[in-house]
């Protein structure tokens, strides 16, 4: 089966600074698949490179056969309405209630009566449980409603794929299970594709069908939650352990500490 | 000294790179006018907070600068007993300088802030960035109806400002210091040119509306997304506005009424 994303090859860098040096990743249509790795490996990055909002030095991302970085400017949003993305703080349109967020998309690109689009929306938002709140505007919403509002906006064009980004980060104990369910229960619902960025080890490999770890620009090592576990990798498992130090340095890079208390000259 | 070449020449760099995406993103959003015009409500909305929440300030002032110019110009006046002509000296202050001039300070000040801050602050919370991913261009959707907006705003807003400034003047010339009412008006109607005064007037307002939306947008779109960047940015629009009303107005002016 080809795969729905193929990463090939791709080098990106922001400045000076090397974001990724040859990564190849393969998205398979159906599956939960995650994106891990400590903060700072470019995830968030990954994700606006699938979506064709940043482009890379070199290297090719295909999704559904198209090269998203030939594709003109009309090509390429014809490409976006079948792709959804969950953003880490929601992106909810802070003018807009909850119900004309989620309608948002269906009032841009569709002509729908305003019956069908309530019909729409009301059924988006039962999915994620909170059709009665949809008079509430997006400052009224706790950090894990948003995030529902906004993956209740994400899917509303139903689309083949979806996005999200660092979907579990502050939420408390019951948002996150929510979240985690909702995630497997909506890709699984309506056969969509499913890109997780994340580094809450527990939550992810709960649902993941298959998890990539990425760190220093290159794939580490890619799998089932299974075969992870069970990897040899010091780095993997200090990763998957949460363990403060390894080859994940607990000290910054930089001077050694008797150098710098010795070396007062540098703070008179 | 060589730090001090080396700071300036990044300030150059950095100039010139801001100017060209400047310049770039008024190709865009001229490009997005079109689908404006074709969704006229989402403009209509912008003319509500761009033009319409701006009146009061503008009726405030052109109200206080039309009865400071009636006061100083009577007194002037009244030394060679021209104080008649009155209606002529504020209208012409009015409507070819201080009316378009003014009125674009302050609708920097007032609506152009507001926009910077706005746009700013929807890049800052990834809003721009989720209308793309939900095949939305920002461009069309967010910045092009604010564009139309201002550049509706700004000579209607001048027009109320000069009517507001001439009623003010004739509040004071008349009604304290007994300018006569039949001199004040038909000297003024006599005077005051359709082409020569009220359009170039006009021209200059659209120019203005023109330039300080198209700072402010960019300000807002080009800021960092930090509540610092939109800090910043927000008083970059009003000082830029401030430089490039300033600036276009003595140039507009060379043009207009340089050969009289």
């Amino acid at each position: 089966m080809a795969p729905l994303i193929k990463i090939r090859d791709l080098y990106f860098n922001r400045g000076d600074k090397v974001i990724f040096s040859g990564v190849d990743i393969d998205i398979y249509q159906g599956k939960v698949t995650a994106i891990m790795g400590p903060s700072g490996t470019g995830k968030t990055t990954l994700l606006k490179l699938i979506g064709g909002q940043l482009k890379p030095d070199r290297g090719t991302v295909e999704v559904d056969g198209q090269n998203v970085h030939k594709l003109s400017h009309s090509k390429l949003y014809e490409l976006r309405k079948r792709m959804g993305m969950l953003f880490q703080s929601g992106a909810l349109l802070t003018d807009l209630n909850v119900f004309e967020n989620v309608a948002f998309p269906l009032r841009e690109h569709s002509r729908l009566p305003e019956s069908m689009i309530r019909d729409l929306v009301l059924m988006k938002l039962q999915a994620v449980g909170l059709r009665n709140a949809r008079e509430m505007m997006p400052a009224e919403l706790s950090g894990g409603m948003a995030r529902r509002v906004a993956l209740a906006r994400a899917v509303t064009l139903d689309p083949m794929m979806i996005m999200y980004d660092e979907p579990f980060t502050g939420q408390d104990p019951i948002s996150m299970g929510t979240l985690v369910n909702l995630i497997r229960r909506i890709n699984d619902a309506m056969g969509l594709t499913s890109i997780i960025v994340s580094h809450d080890v527990a939550e992810t490999t709960k649902i993941a069908d298959e998890i990539y770890l990425l760190s220093g620009g290159k794939v580490i090592e890619k799998g089932n939650p299974e075969t992870l576990k069970t990897s040899g990798s010091e780095w993997v498992k200090q990763f998957l352990q949460g363990l403060p130090d390894g080859p994940v340095p607990f000290h910054y890079p930089g001077n050694d500490f008797k150098n710098d208390l010795l070396n007062s000259k540098e703070t008179q | 000294m060589i730090e001090l070449l080396r700071s300036l020449g990044r300030w150059g760099l950095d100039t010139f790179q801001r100017l060209g995406r400047g310049h770039l993103f008024l190709v865009q959003m001229l490009a997005g006018i079109p689908s404006s015009v074709f969704r006229f409500s989402l403009v209509v909305q912008q003319l509500f907070y761009v033009g319409v929440l701006s009146i009061l300030i503008i009726l405030i002032s052109g109200l206080f600068v039309g009865m400071v110019l009636g006061l100083q110009g009577y007194n002037t006046l009244v030394d060679f007993g021209a104080e008649e002509s009155l209606g002529v000296l504020v209208s012409l202050s009015l409507v070819r300088e201080l009316g378009p001039v003014v009125s674009a300070l302050l609708f920097a000040g007032r609506a152009g802030s507001a926009l910077t801050a706005e746009i700013g602050l929807m890049k800052s919370t990834e809003q721009l960035s989720g209308m793309e991913m939900m095949a939305v261009d920002p461009m069309r959707r967010i910045v092009a109806p604010r564009f139309l907006a201002g550049l509706i705003s700004m000579p209607l807003l001048a027009a109320i400002f000069s009517a507001v400034g001439i009623f003010g003047a004739f509040l004071v010339g008349h009604g304290l210091l007994g300018v006569d009412d039949g001199a004040f008006w038909s000297q003024m109607q006599a005077k005051t040119d359709w082409y020569e005064d009220i359009l170039n007037g006009v021209i200059k307002s659209i120019v203005f509306g023109f330039v300080v939306t198209w700072i402010a947008l960019f300000e807002g779109y080009d800021a960092s997304p930090t509540s610092e960047g939109v800090g910043r940015a927000t008083t970059r629009t009003v000082v830029h506005s401030a430089f490039a009303i300033l600036g276009l107005d003595f140039v507009l002016t060379a043009l207009m009424f340089g050969d009289v």
